[in-house]
């Protein structure tokens, strides 16, 4: 009977290993979904207006709110806030100070009010650095919508909104993501913690029993040799050690862990995952992209309709930075840069050899990706480095498990309809549509 | 102490030399020279090599440590129109004072990469010439001048403003030589210049002048519209592919060509010239005749046109080409009335005049009066006076003329630019044999670089606009002549100012609209001034006789020479001879039998006292007693890649009857040395091979359309069945799109067009001569070109198979000609695809056959078992090794590598290359359309080959898509003339050819016995 127990004791050492890597593999694989599926800062934004809308006074539905908040984040929102001051007034109470239709001439075309001598078109443009605000082709409706946006915002406090209330519109939508991430997170630590200390109680209080049973066993007379000898039975560990089938076990061991790591390393020679250089202009994405929400594609202007995503320009700096932060050093080498006509050299991070052929607007516009799925958590970025591997295998990988986004694209519907009527199970992912070719990439 | 005993090792240390004690402190002695004494210094000794071994693996390690830095570097101020990766298009106007084509520039990131046709255009229709194509290249040339320069020494602009404006205001008689100008602001800029300077006289010339023709029509370049036309009879002129303006007349001509079976009518061609050109080569009638016989048979067409004296019916045409020629050109002529068309390249006036007079007779409605072109304007009299009177003027300026190489006098220029008193200033692009012999050299922009206007024919202006900051401190000519003029306006302004007569309403707008469409209509060019001599009464010329008559002529590629330090026209293989690099003396096969010359030997010709030597090329076609050599090539200082290649002709020519006259009386002796050709194709014909390339005449299609084309058939079991009806492979099924080709060999004029387009869209290497000569050229797309033989399979019994094969290599000596492009056909059972031991290349789901450059490791088997042979090896790192440095270098240098196209790969060394069916131009017409969310429309995609053809015989598309032109061709003409080419090998390829249909009453490529015994059955084994 002991002698079953105490073998039953390495089988539980077994479990409890076992357990252990099951459940960090789980947690490794939660963290892998979040990596890959990526944050996606514009997603939980849109739903937030709509609650918000609930609290708001006045006129304007629902729907104009949202539709005004994401037109004021993609034209407004980089020289204005509504209750900051940021390159341009700020807009809360807009409706109160100005009617509707002078609103709308401002936006359409506010040079030409300031030109025409509408008296407090000049005080405005006088009162702010004659700084011009650029003319919007927005319609009437639009900007309807975005005074009725401005209005539910009103009164929401100052700019410390953002980053304190979990639950305005104001807020990155990626706050409330990272929340539940790390609570997911914590919840899973816990367990583990739980389980580790009841297995380490359970382990001891196994040894405890295990002694305590073979002193009672000594304890006893009746025993005879046999059963003895199996008492006093000591594991020869010298034995063990020695022994050929061990050394084979570990021989192999460390020639597979060699092996695989030297095969590793071959693999990771050119390979620039996690290259993160200093660059020229200590430049924060998690700044400007993190805490601002400035839009991507605000500077990297053709990231939805070229081959290059487009390095901004000093003069798409300038926009805001004619302005804001005039006096910070590391902006001083902007205005250095444009004052000597020498442009800024930035140190490229993400480089694809020259055979391969990569084309963001494919990706982004077509494929509708979120810039974070390749280029990882850059909005939490102070300095940007290399997320993903940019290996030929990383890229096919992709190709193979990312359904297309088919939706809505008529370009598709054909495709759709053959590829349902064949094998309507399988998801019509990019290489089921050729995009594992050669041809597709290397020309 | 006792001394212990000394032992000394030789008895050297006994004697204790002075040579022993220098040697003994050092072990191995005093290195050693290499044992065996090296004659070739730059062998490295065994040891070097081992240390530079060592180097090389430790610095290759440390190297590879750290990946290099990179860097990227975004604009200060982004232009709004410009976004990195998406290519710009401005529609600018190419015109060198030899074609006129209209095109669009395409750019990437500011820097112009390729030329395309501007489809806005009425004159080109969108075509494009090779030479045009390849002119992106001289933009990024580095022979180009950087700045102004007071004799060859580099000075500043002010300086040289300053010192020109005194010079020029006591020099008195000032000449300003150009080739031609179209550009009225051009023009009134010289115009403006001449009022500020007294004396001053413009002299237009032309390399390949037409003065005659000018001479006999008003000064003018009649406005000639070959679509009009049912009959053409060309002599001499090779209006397809040097004259005057080949890109307009081929997209004309074309019209009446291309067949169908509803259209079962072409118009007639016949040619009488000396050199096969390429125009003779698309002739359905071509007669070979001497130069000096032109003059007579203008004359009889005169007669029977004119005057109703019909030439006389040869009773066996077959003997008497000419005669029969002639007979069928007056008749057909005579009865087309206004169809007819008479066209002459001759440049003796007499001849143009009968011309001119047959044409009128006609009452041809090929002219179109009210649109004459002005491409060519030079008076050769007006030159030549200038020439011979050169010491009466006080200063000269070359605009873009370069008279010491191009001109016959050229010697007499150079040696008046010696005298110090003369002002010479000089415009051109690079220190030329011209520009180099100047005191100043003011190097304007390249027309890429600037704003100016054209006015090609009446009533058809177009612009050109800078397409890219100037890249050295150049200055525009005309704003060179409007500073010393004492103008202040910028070149811009003027032209601007010049414009508003003409765009009458909103002129912003209408200015807009011209500069984005490149083209306007309207007239702003004053009428050209008359040649000094008075036109030529029609009388009969009188024929010169005796000796080998020369034939001066020019290369589709090369043209007038003025654009020879460009790689890809350099090595632009000749559409008739396949010959690169370099000119040589064209040779009938008799004449070279007689006189014992084989191709390569190296002749003297002489003519008026000049002589050149070139090699011998027998040439299928040249008219018997007749040679031929072509101009533009023995450059001197055009730069690297044209300096000393060929020899310079136009010593050659001489001045007789007020016109340059590009014929010539000649004797020729061999040197004895040997130079070999650089030919791409020196096979010549078809060998009676139907499945290579297919041809019938006009007769027969319009009997039965199903009857022209001769399918393979394979035999099996079942009897003779359809290749593809036996198979090894799996078909492939496309869902998505099927890219496919439609190559009509009617239409296919050989100018070579596609070859460059496809070129400059790939990054394709230029090679040299030694390496064509080699075979080891990178084309991807050829033309191949096959003469017809005398001999055919029928005569086996008469002559027994052995020597009727070798009788069928040999072209006939007036052969008929076919051009066909072959490129890869991205075959559906593609032989390549299954040898590749590396999977390199593939099959794509869009019918592709792709061709993966990274994976190739250079087995070249796919090459082997290509039966197009198409694939192309990279035997040299051409873009770094030095031995290429001469033919490639803009591959080198930063400046030429901005011509490279980013979305394509240099290819490295020791991988295939081959046609991609452009897959770059694919993916982005898809994008585009994805990102739109629909479908690409045919038309959105195209190959760069079927870009630039003037004549669209290349048309590319979507099988998939059922309205698109190539699936619409497949389809009307599968079973009529659609073939494809080694059908019988069961490749399955994705570019159908469609037979040539020619308007003559026979087609000499196949015996009609054999045709009819091969439909018995001669079953491939497939």
């Amino acid at each position: 009977m002991s002698s079953y127990r105490l073998r039953s004791f390495s089988h539980w050492l077994l479990a409890l290993f076992l357990t252990f890597t099951a459940v960090g593999q789980v947690a490794a694989q939660d963290a892998a979904t979040v990596s890959k599926e990526g944050v996606t800062p514009g997603a939980t934004a849109a739903a937030a207006p709509a609650a918000a809308a609930g609290s708001a006074a006045g006129a304007g539905s629902a729907e104009a709110i949202a539709a005004g908040d994401a037109l004021f984040k993609g034209n407004c929102a980089q020289c204005h806030a509504v209750n900051d001051v940021v390159v341009g007034p700020a807009l809360s109470g807009i409706d109160k100070r100005r009617p509707l239709p002078w609103i709308i001439k401002w936006v359409k075309n506010s040079s030409k009010m300031v030109a025409s001598g509408d008296e407090y078109a000049v005080k405005i443009f006088n009162e702010y650095q004659k700084q011009q605000m650029p003319s919007f082709a927005l319609s009437d409706a639009e900007i309807t919508s975005i005074v009725a946006y401005v209005k539910s915002e009103e009164g929401k406090g100052g700019g410390a909104t953002a980053k304190t209330d979990g639950g305005t519109p104001a807020v990155d939508g990626q706050a409330p993501t990272t929340g539940d991430d790390a609570a997911s997170g914590k919840y899973v630590n816990v367990v583990l913690i739980v389980l580790i200390v009841v297995l380490i109680v359970l382990v001891v209080t196994l040894v405890i029993i295990a002694n305590i049973m073979k002193d009672v066993l000594r304890g006893r007379k009746d025993l005879d040799g046999r059963d003895v000898e199996i008492l006093d039975q000591k594991t020869d560990w010298m034995g063990v050690l020695k022994s050929g089938w061990f050394k084979g076990i570990v021989g192999t061991l460390f020639v597979l862990v060699v092996l695989y790591e030297s095969i590793q390393g071959i693999m990771a020679v050119g390979l620039t995952q996690g290259y993160q250089p200093a660059q020229p202009i200590a430049f924060s994405h998690k700044l400007h992209a993190g805490e601002h929400q400035i839009n991507c594609a605000y500077c990297h202007t053709s990231v939805y309709k070229s081959k290059s995503a487009n390095i901004p320009s000093a003069n798409i700096c300038m926009n805001c930075h004619s302005q804001i932060k005039t006096t910070s050093p590391e902006i001083k080498k902007i205005y250095r840069a444009i004052q000597r006509q020498q442009p800024i050299q930035w140190v490229r991070i993400h480089n694809l050899p020259d055979l391969a052929y990569f084309n963001h607007s494919q990706h982004t516009q077509v494929g509708g990706i979120e810039c974070q799925t390749c280029h990882g958590p850059i909005q939490n970025m102070d300095v940007v480095y290399q997320y993903s591997a940019l290996t030929m295998g990383w890229c096919i990988n992709c190709h193979r498990e990312t359904p297309l986004n088919t939706k809505g694209n008529g370009y598709y519907d054909n495709l759709v309809k053959l590829h349902n009527e064949a094998n309507a199970g399988a998801p019509f992912t990019v290489s089921s549509n050729g995009g594992t070719e050669c041809s597709k990439c290397h020309y | 102490m006792q001394e212990s005993p000394k032992y000394w090792k030789g008895i050297e240390e006994l004697e204790n030399s002075p040579e022993f004690l220098h040697n003994a402190l050092s072990e191995f002695g005093i290195p050693m020279k290499e044992s065996r004494p090296s004659s070739d210094d730059t062998v490295a000794p065994r040891r070097d090599f081992l240390k530079l071994m060592g180097f090389g693996l430790a610095a290759a390690t440390l190297a590879s440590c750290e990946a290099p830095v990179r860097k990227a570097i975004p604009y200060l101020n982004k232009p709004e129109e410009v976004d990195p990766g998406i290519a710009n298009f401005y529609a600018s106007t190419y015109f060198t004072g030899q074609d006129y084509n209209s095109v669009l520039v395409k750019t990437r990131e500011g820097r112009p990469i390729k030329l395309e046709g501007n489809p806005e255009s009425p004159v080109t229709r969108g075509g494009l010439s090779a030479r045009a194509q390849a002119s992106v290249l001289s933009l990024y040339d580095g022979a180009r001048l950087q700045s102004f320069a007071i004799n060859g020494k580099a000075a500043d602009k002010d300086k040289v403003d300053q010192e020109i404006r005194t010079r020029l205001a006591s020099a008195g008689r000032i000449a300003i030589v150009s080739h031609t100008i179209i550009s009225p602001s051009t023009k009134r800029a010289i115009a403006d210049f001449a009022g500020r300077f007294a004396g001053v006289e413009h002299v237009q010339y032309d390399a390949n002048s037409v003065s005659a023709l000018l001479r006999a029509n008003g000064g003018v370049v009649p406005g000639y519209d070959f679509s009009k036309a049912s009959v053409i009879v060309s002599l001499g002129a090779d209006f397809l592919g040097t004259w005057i303006s080949p890109v307009e007349y081929a997209a004309q001509y074309i019209v009446n060509r291309k067949v169908s079976s509803e259209k079962r009518s072409m118009s007639r061609h016949i040619q009488f010239e000396t050199n096969m050109s390429l125009t003779g080569s698309n002739a359905d009638v071509r007669a070979a005749v001497k130069p000096s016989q032109m003059g007579t048979i203008a004359q009889q067409l005169y007669n029977a046109v004119v005057s109703g004296t019909m030439p006389a019916k040869p009773a066996d045409p077959k003997k008497d080409i000419m005669a029969n020629a002639l007979y069928l050109a007056a008749s057909e002529l005579k009865a087309a009335g206004n169809g007819g068309l008479v066209v002459s390249g001759s440049n003796d006036a007499n001849v143009q005049a009968l011309v001119a007079a047959i044409n009128a007779s006609l009452g041809t409605a090929a002219i179109n009066a009210a649109a004459p072109s002005y491409v060519r304007q030079g008076d050769d009299q007006r030159m030549a006076n200038f020439v011979n009177g050169i010491g009466n003027y006080g200063a000269v300026i070359f605009y873009h003329a370069n008279p010491v190489y191009d001109h016959p006098m050229g010697d007499k220029v150079a040696a008046a630019l010696a005298n110090k008193g003369l002002v010479s200033i000089s415009f051109n692009h690079t220190a030329d044999e011209t520009g180099a012999l100047c005191q100043y050299q003011c190097p304007d922009h390249h027309w890429m670089e600037s704003w100016n206007d054209y006015e090609p024919k009446r009533g058809s202006l177009s612009l050109s606009q800078p397409v890219i900051t100037p890249l050295f401190k150049t200055r525009q000519a005309q704003e060179s002549l409007l500073t010393w003029a004492g103008n202040p306006n910028t070149y811009y302004n003027y032209l601007r100012n010049n414009w508003r007569g003409i765009l009458g309403g909103n002129f912003q707008a209408g200015w807009d609209k011209a500069v984005h469409d490149g083209v306007a209509t309207g007239t702003l060019l004053p009428a050209p001034a008359a040649q000094l001599a008075p036109a030529g009464q029609a009388t009969a010329p009188t024929a010169k006789t005796g000796g080998i008559e020369l034939a001066i002529y020019e290369k589709v590629g090369l043209g007038d020479g003025s654009e020879a330090n460009n790689p890809w026209l350099q090595e632009l293989p000749d559409p008739v001879s396949k010959a690169t690099w370099g000119n040589y003396v064209t040779v009938p096969r008799a004449m070279a039998k007689e006189k014992g010359w084989e191709q390569g030997d190296v002749v003297k010709v002489t003519a008026n006292g000049k002589s050149v030597e070139l090699p011998v090329l027998i040439q299928p076609g040249q008219a018997q007693g007749t040679i031929g050599i072509a101009l533009g090539y023995g450059r001197t200082k055009a730069g690297m890649v044209a300096d000393k290649v060929g020899a310079n002709a136009f010593p050659l020519v001489s001045l007789a009857d007020n016109a340059l006259n590009y014929v010539a009386t000649a004797t020729i002796e061999a040197t004895g040395s040997r130079e070999p050709l650089a030919q791409t194709q020196t096979h010549h014909t078809i060998m009676d091979r139907k499945p290579v390339v297919q041809v019938a005449t006009l007769e027969q299609y319009i009997k039965n359309p199903k009857e022209v084309t001769e399918y393979d058939k394979i035999a099996t079991p079942e009897g003779l069945e359809k290749p593809s009806k036996v198979s090894l492979w799996q078909d492939y099924e496309y869902k998505n799109h099927h890219w496919a080709m439609a190559i009509d060999l009617n239409s296919c004029i050989g100018c070579g067009s596609c070859v460059v387009g496809c070129q400059v869209e790939n990054n394709i290497p230029v090679v040299g001569k030694q390496e064509v000569i080699n075979r080891r050229e990178m084309h991807w797309m050829r033309i191949d070109r096959y003469y017809s033989s005398e001999t055919h399979k029928d005569s086996f019994e008469d002559k027994g198979k052995l020597s009727t094969y070798a009788l069928m290599e040999d072209p006939s000596d007036n052969p008929q000609v076919i051009f066909q492009p072959m490129m890869c056909q991205h075959c559906n059972h593609a032989p390549c695809e299954t040898v590749c031991p590396v999977l390199a290349t593939t099959h794509s789901t869009e019918g592709l056959n792709q061709m993966t450059y990274n994976r190739c490791v250079g087995t070249r088997y796919c090459a082997n078992n290509c039966p197009y042979k198409v694939r192309r090896f990279n035997w040299f790192s051409y873009y770094s090794n030095e031995k290429f440095e001469s033919v490639n270098g803009h591959m080198f240098t930063d400046l030429g590598r901005m011509v490279l196209n980013p979305d394509v790969m240099v290819r490295a060394r020791g991988v295939i290359e081959k046609c991609s069916m452009c897959v770059q131009r694919i993916q982005l017409g898809k994008l585009e359309a994805k990102k739109q969310k629909r479908r690409p429309v045919d038309g959105e995609v195209v190959t760069a080959c079927a870009q630039s053809c003037p004549t669209q015989a290349i048309v590319f598309g979507d099988l998939k898509d059922p309205n698109s032109r190539v699936a619409q061709i497949w389809r009307r003409e599968d079973g009529e003339r659609g073939f494809k080419v080694l059908d019988a090998v069961n490749t399955q390829p994705n570019v159908t050819y469609l037979t040539k249909i020619r308007n003559s009453a026979t087609s000499e490529f196949f015996a009609p016995e054999v045709e009819k015994a091969e439909k018995k059955a001669e079953p491939h084994n497939a």
